[in-house]
């Protein structure tokens, strides 16, 4: 009865009607809220980028692209190149990766597929918790427990071992390339469990219990149907714990040596992009110096995109090779 | 979206890093603060930092003026003083003429208090003995040139001392800092090689060893493997009763470092009436003089453009120079200025 006596919604103009226009107008604030913060960071990204440049013009001036390949830093004659920098970034971050990810992964997996029910939230949340200590705490704890531990045991095994190759090489001190990966590779490893534990949870039970019926062991299952269901989530997680590894500063300083040099050997000191910066920017006097260090964070800023367009490329070709694999399914 | 949440993390931490380039640092919020109420903003050295605060405190209590004070480095104190974002700057190592000319020759070196450095070392089969070293030997040492601690040299200078057959690890600052100011300036007094080839500044291209990160990271070092040596502030060294050399000075004599001779350090230096204060006391000529040592300073503008604040800055200057604030500095372990600089600072501050 009463539906009879209102007019037809699509007679009356929607601008007619106060209710239906003071709606519009909360949509359109809320929208024009949301345009905002979707703008901002993309400015903001802009804006840092500009800065960058702006600061880094003398010394894009004085060295050109030579910068990239030069490894002189020398703040007195005023001659900087970044090499080593850049090197020291991708090789720690490597090194912490080639550790990290296939304990992470195990550590998911058996959240997710083995272990028994009663202990799963209790390790996903202590393991997450590691994600909450700041990087100083680590860098302490690398300097008082961790350096003493690889270079009394751990290092000299290695050298005992493996020392016919080159990168086991060399006079041990402790702090080195290769303990600040291995301080890496703990400080990513939460991120990448916890990413990726999350997506082997989202992975449909009806994908395991398939491959079950068809007499798949479980680690036959995990293998075959789960990781592959995943693996353009499980990717992601370890681009986001690379990313992480490229711009982390504090605990690398304090544990990779400081040394603006390349050496064959894990156990020599190193050096990084965001070190350099973190160490030098406070005091640095000179325009130059100041410049060369701008130009640093410019050059790690586009290792950084770099590293995470190769990674988008990878995720979007496994992505499409796993769909091309589901249609010939 | 996961890779893209991550780029623009990277960009914020680089942000942080570069938060107060150049560029943008007249932007930031320093010189509202700077002009609002009774209260002074000074930027710039860590190394004198715990004593400023002492004294900033101290004055507040008696005075009531407020003086606010960020030990960001004395590369930003001396940036931030250029660009008038601050009151007063603070520095390790005093303006070149380059970065004066670049102020309009509108600045005055104020000395508060003195540095030392010290080079400590990992021996335990010395025991309670002290190393001797001059600075030639530091020198080479740091170059990479005397490599094992049974080197000729070495035991020439210590006599019946059972110096081990082990390399020599060097350990120095990785991060830009006064610290590293002080002892290449040295260095750079005592070896033409070293000043060739090196050079002094707040950070350097090392020819050998290690970087480590703070005073602490260089004792850490030092303490967790036998055989290094480095170097690192006489109060950060007393405080942690780290073992150090004595060092052989201009005038021949092995002298401890203590608050005494790196004050004798500063009576020695040849300053007379008109000076800047622009000089190193390194390698000092007094006969007790400690070689390795350096004045820290404000600096502050002959010519303000707000006199309320300059004479602010003026009255604060004059008590710190008096018996009472300078005795603050040494139970903190800072070596005092000396009577006659005391004085020449006074007049210069008159002169203001």
């Amino acid at each position: 009865m009463t539906s009879s006596t209102l007019p037809a919604p699509a007679a009356a103009p929607l601008a007619a009607d106060p209710v239906l226009r003071r709606r519009s107008h909360g949509d359109m604030v809320f929208r024009g809220l949301l345009t905002l913060a979707a703008v901002i960071v993309p400015v903001l990204l802009v804006f840092l980028v500009y800065e960058l440049w702006v600061g880094s013009r003398l010394a894009i001036g004085e060295f050109g692209l030579g910068f990239i390949g030069s490894s002189a830093w020398d703040p007195v004659t005023g001659k900087f190149g970044a090499y080593p920098l850049i090197f020291g970034t991708l090789l720690s971050s490597f090194i912490a990766l080639v550790i990290a990810v296939p304990l992470s992964l195990g550590v998911a997996v058996y959240l997710t597929e083995f272990a028994p029910m009663s202990i799963r939230q209790p390790i996903a949340f202590v393991i997450g918790l590691l994600a909450a200590i700041p990087s100083v705490v680590y860098g302490l704890w690398g300097i008082f427990v961790l350096i003493p531990f690889l270079r009394s045991t751990l290092f000299p095994f290695l050298q005992g071992t493996l020392g016919f190759l080159p990168i086991f090489d060399g006079p041990i001190y402790g702090p080195s390339m290769l303990s600040a990966g291995i301080i890496l590779a703990i400080m990513i490893m939460p991120y990448i469990m916890s990413v990726a534990r999350e997506i082997l949870i989202a992975v449909p039970a009806s994908q395991r219990e398939a491959s079950l019926a068809l007499g798949a062991t479980r680690w036959e299952a995990v293998r075959t149907v789960v990781i592959p269901y995943a693996r353009t989530g499980i990717l992601g997680a370890i681009v986001l714990g690379l990313g992480r590894a490229l711009g982390e500063t504090m605990a690398v300083t304090m544990l990779i040596g400081n040394r603006h040099e390349i050496a064959a050997s894990l156990f020599a000191p190193g050096y990084t992009m965001a070190a350099a910066i973190a160490n030098e920017f406070t005091e640095a006097v000179g325009d130059l110096h100041l410049s060369a260090l701008a130009y640093v964070a410019l050059v790690l800023f586009g290792v950084t995109i770099v590293v995470n367009a190769a990674a988008r490329l990878l995720i979007w070709r496994v992505a499409r090779g796993s769909a091309a694999g589901s249609r010939a399914l | 979206m996961i890779s893209s949440t991550s780029r623009l993390l990277g960009a914020a931490l680089l942000g942080l890093a570069l938060g107060c380039s150049p560029g943008d640092a007249p932007k930031d919020g320093a010189p509202a603060r700077a002009t609002s109420g009774a209260g002074l903003t000074g930027a710039g050295a860590t190394f004198p930092n715990p004593i400023y605060t002492k004294w900033f405190d101290e004055y507040h209590r008696q005075t009531g003026v407020q003086i606010n004070y960020q030990s960001i480095g004395s590369g930003g104190g001396i940036r931030q003083f250029t660009e008038g974002t601050v009151d007063f700057g603070a520095t390790d190592g005093p303006m070149t003429d380059e970065q004066i000319a670049g102020v309009e020759n509108n600045v005055a070196h104020i000395p508060t208090v003195l540095g030392a450095d010290v080079v400590t070392y990992n021996l335990p089969s010395l025991g309670q003995t002290r190393l001797k070293l001059d600075g030639e030997l530091i020198a080479d040492i740091f170059l990479g040139k005397v490599t094992r601690w049974n080197d000729t040299r070495l035991a020439a200078l210590n006599p019946g001392v059972a110096l081990p057959d082990q390399p020599i690890l060097v350990v120095h600052r990785s991060d830009g800092s006064g610290t590293t100011y002080i002892f290449t300036d040295y260095l750079s007094k005592v070896s033409s090689e070293w000043k060739e080839r090196v050079g002094s500044a707040t950070s350097v291209s090392w020819p050998t060893g290690l970087g480590g990160k703070g005073n602490e990271g260089v004792t850490q070092q030092v303490k967790q493997n036998e055989g290094t040596i480095g170097y690192v502030e006489l109060i950060y060294a007393i405080s942690n009763g780290l073992p150090y050399a004595d060092v052989r000075n201009a005038a021949g004599n092995f002298v401890e470092p203590t608050l005494n001779s790196v004050t004798a350090a500063a009576a020695s230096a040849d300053l007379r009436a008109g000076t800047d204060f622009r000089v190193s006391i390194t390698n000092a000529p007094g006969e007790a003089a400690y070689p390795i040592a350096s004045f820290t300073w404000l600096l502050v503008r002959p010519e303000p453009t707000d006199t309320a604040k300059a004479r602010i800055l003026r009255e604060f200057m004059t008590w710190m120079i008096t018996p009472e604030a300078q005795r603050m500095a040494s139970d903190l372990h800072y070596a005092p200025l000396p009577m006659p600089v005391i004085e020449l600072v006074q007049e210069r501050i008159g002169r203001l």
